[in-house]
């Protein structure tokens, strides 16, 4: 393995467009805060505030997924993803970043009482709402500030660690007794992970950012759904950085083979998506209580009804369709295409849950939205990119390295 | 049912095994199967076996279970036998979908392995030759046929110096046949002294 390309080097190209996509979306930052932030008008100041959390909460979940996506792999003893290892690493160092924005963001809405977001945030209305007082044990700000809190650091600070770890495969051959020892470091520190992120992204996390916008509605689904959204996301994300390594050349181990597993988990995991929103929505739908169907009402009978509907075809639809055959999972350009398509369903998915709410009279997606999701893009290039030139592209003495080389699906 | 001859080589290494079945279909001879104590992965792109279409068969019957489904409930509930459920409206979709993913799952899945033990023709009292007891425990044969043009020895030869542990000549029944082992052939009596 002599001719390996080990060094990423950010080409110019990248960088330009990583920059320039910063730019229009610090551009459309600034517009918006100027004509919505500031604005009198309440509608104005939650859609802008609105829009930002939902981008921030997507990507910071999504590039979380990468990490959770090393670390399940990690528990499970899968050796095949070992050539991509580096590319995932890479995204998951968004979450420290995507995170801080996340905090700042959740931090101000609560701090500052802004009761149009966070309806719990009004103590008037909780007082006189048995539901609200019912649920003010979860739903205060204190607790909502030292759980949010808790929830970015930990996940920053248990991937630091992780990636940490996962450089010591640079560092030279292993014999069997250290390679033992760093398997068993990585699944101890892997478990540490995927406890909290049960703890997090499986309930507690989407319940207080996201769910509690609607905060007399709940739904068991909820945070697998959520979670199920950013994983599928987080799977398209690290395909299109394979993908894109591929193309300018590195990554020589990875053959269609691991695209093809990279793929599976794409088609698996709408599917999984599929089965919780529709889990979600019958058991609602059935039982047709009031409380219950506020979620649905003006999502499917309001203004949202064709991206409620737009949301399933995309992320459903389109994915079991498309990535059933097995030549669609090995071929470069379909893969891309559908990874691309489902970041962007999700994205929309998002879009709903957090704006549906806020906004249900009507539709807001506009210049906004895609202005802050190309900051977002911009930012996740520009640091992906950059991680990926700061350390070998290749585990390279990871003990389960051969299992990758020798990957066949 | 028809007797052919076969030469039957036995490796007990992978890492052998690829190699010469490499040469032995490079030499031109015709592999009749290789029998494996557990799945090699890349064996059948290597023995020149051609992708199973096992898939497409299981997404033919998956639709095929969406349609008989779909189709009988809405018949049943909008045309033959309207209820009123809790309210709902007579083509309740949403209601129908698990048993509507039942029926897809229940008819891919049936039909699937129909399908696989009609194509690898396994059902009771179907019975085929076995070739080498220990296949399903360590060793792995490689069969090949012997046409009218296949020179026995050549091949035995050519076998062994291929890192072939065993090779033998055995002459069977090449598909399958209706009956018991105890009347036809009795397979773990032909045992060769260098299997034990």
């Amino acid at each position: 393995m002599a001719s390996i390309r080990e060094q990423f080097e950010i080409p110019g190209k990248m960088r330009t467009w990583s920059l320039a996509l910063i730019g229009v979306g610090a551009l459309a930052l600034i517009i918006g805060l100027i004509t919505m932030g500031f604005s009198s008008d309440e509608h104005e100041r939650t859609h802008f505030i609105g829009t930002l959390m939902y981008n921030a909460i997507f990507w910071t979940l999504v590039c979380n997924a990468a990490m959770f996506f090393i670390c399940a792999l990690t528990l499970a003893m899968g050796g095949w993803e070992i050539a991509i290892r580096r590319v995932s690493e890479a995204i998951s160092v968004m979450v420290p970043i995507f995170g801080a924005i996340t905090f700042v963001l959740l931090i101000y809405v609560v701090a500052t009482g802004n009761h149009h977001i966070y309806h719990w945030l009004d103590k008037d209305v909780v007082e006189n709402d048995p539901i609200l007082k019912g649920k003010s044990g979860f739903l205060n700000p204190v607790f909502f500030i030292i759980w949010t809190t808790l929830i970015i650091g930990l996940w920053s600070l248990l991937g630091w660690r992780m990636r940490q770890l996962g450089r010591e495969a640079d560092q030279g051959p292993m014999d069997l007794e250290t390679g033992r020892s760093f398997i068993w470091r990585g699944t101890v520190r892997a478990a540490m992970f995927i406890v909290w992120f049960a703890l997090t992204v499986g309930s507690t996390a989407p319940w207080l950012w996201l769910m509690s916008i609607d905060a007399h509605w709940y739904s068991t689904m909820y945070s697998w759904y959520t979670f199920a959204s950013s994983f599928v996301s987080g799977i398209s994300l690290i395909a299109l950085w394979v993908i894109y390594l591929k193309n300018k050349g590195y990554l020589e181990i990875v053959r269609q083979d691991h695209l093809h597993d990279l793929g599976k988990f794409m088609f698996a995991f709408s599917i999984f998506w599929t089965y919780l929103w529709f889990s979600q929505f019958m058991l609602i739908w059935y039982a047709n209580i009031p409380e219950e169907t506020v979620y649905f009402k003006h999502r499917l009978q309001g203004p949202y009804k064709g991206i409620f509907f737009f949301n399933l075809i995309i992320n459903f639809v389109c994915p079991i369709l498309i990535l059933m055959k097995r030549a669609a999972k090995r071929n470069y350009t379909l893969m891309t295409f559908m990874a691309v398509l489902i970041l962007f369903g999700h994205w929309i998915d998002f879009y709903q849950m957090v704006m549906g709410s806020l906004s249900p009279d009507h539709v807001t997606l506009g210049w906004l939205d895609f202005g802050i999701l190309s900051l977002f893009v911009g930012l996740m290039i520009f640091f992906v990119g950059r991680s990926l030139a700061s350390k070998p592209l290749l585990a390279k003495y990871h003990p389960f390295l051969k299992e990758s080389v020798i990957h066949q699906v | 049912m028809s007797k052919k001859k076969f030469i039957v080589g036995c490796f007990d290494d992978e890492a052998v095994l690829f190699p010469a079945v490499k040469k032995v279909r490079t030499a031109g001879y015709k592999i009749h199967d290789v029998y494996t104590p557990f799945a090699v992965h890349g064996l059948d792109a290597a023995i020149g076996e051609r992708e199973t279409s096992l898939h497409t068969a299981g997404f033919i019957y998956g639709i095929t279970g969406t349609t008989t489904a779909l189709s009988c409930i809405s018949w049943i509930f909008t045309r033959d036998w309207p209820l009123n459920i809790g309210g709902k409206p007579h083509f309740a979709l949403p209601a129908w979908i698990p048993i509507i993913f039942e029926l897809t799952v229940l008819f891919s899945a049936v039909g699937m392995v129909l399908t696989f033990c009609y194509l690898c023709q396994i059902a009771p009292f179907v019975k085929k030759h076995h070739f080498h007891p220990r296949a399903t425990d360590d060793l792995f044969v490689m069969v090949i046929e012997c046409t009218s043009k296949t020179n026995a020895e050549d091949l035995k030869g050519f076998l062994a110096a291929n890192g072939a542990v065993e090779v033998n000549e055995q002459v069977a029944e090449s598909g399958w046949w209706w009956g018991r082992y105890d009347k036809d052939e009795m397979p773990f009596e032909n045992r060769t002294a260098a299997a034990y």
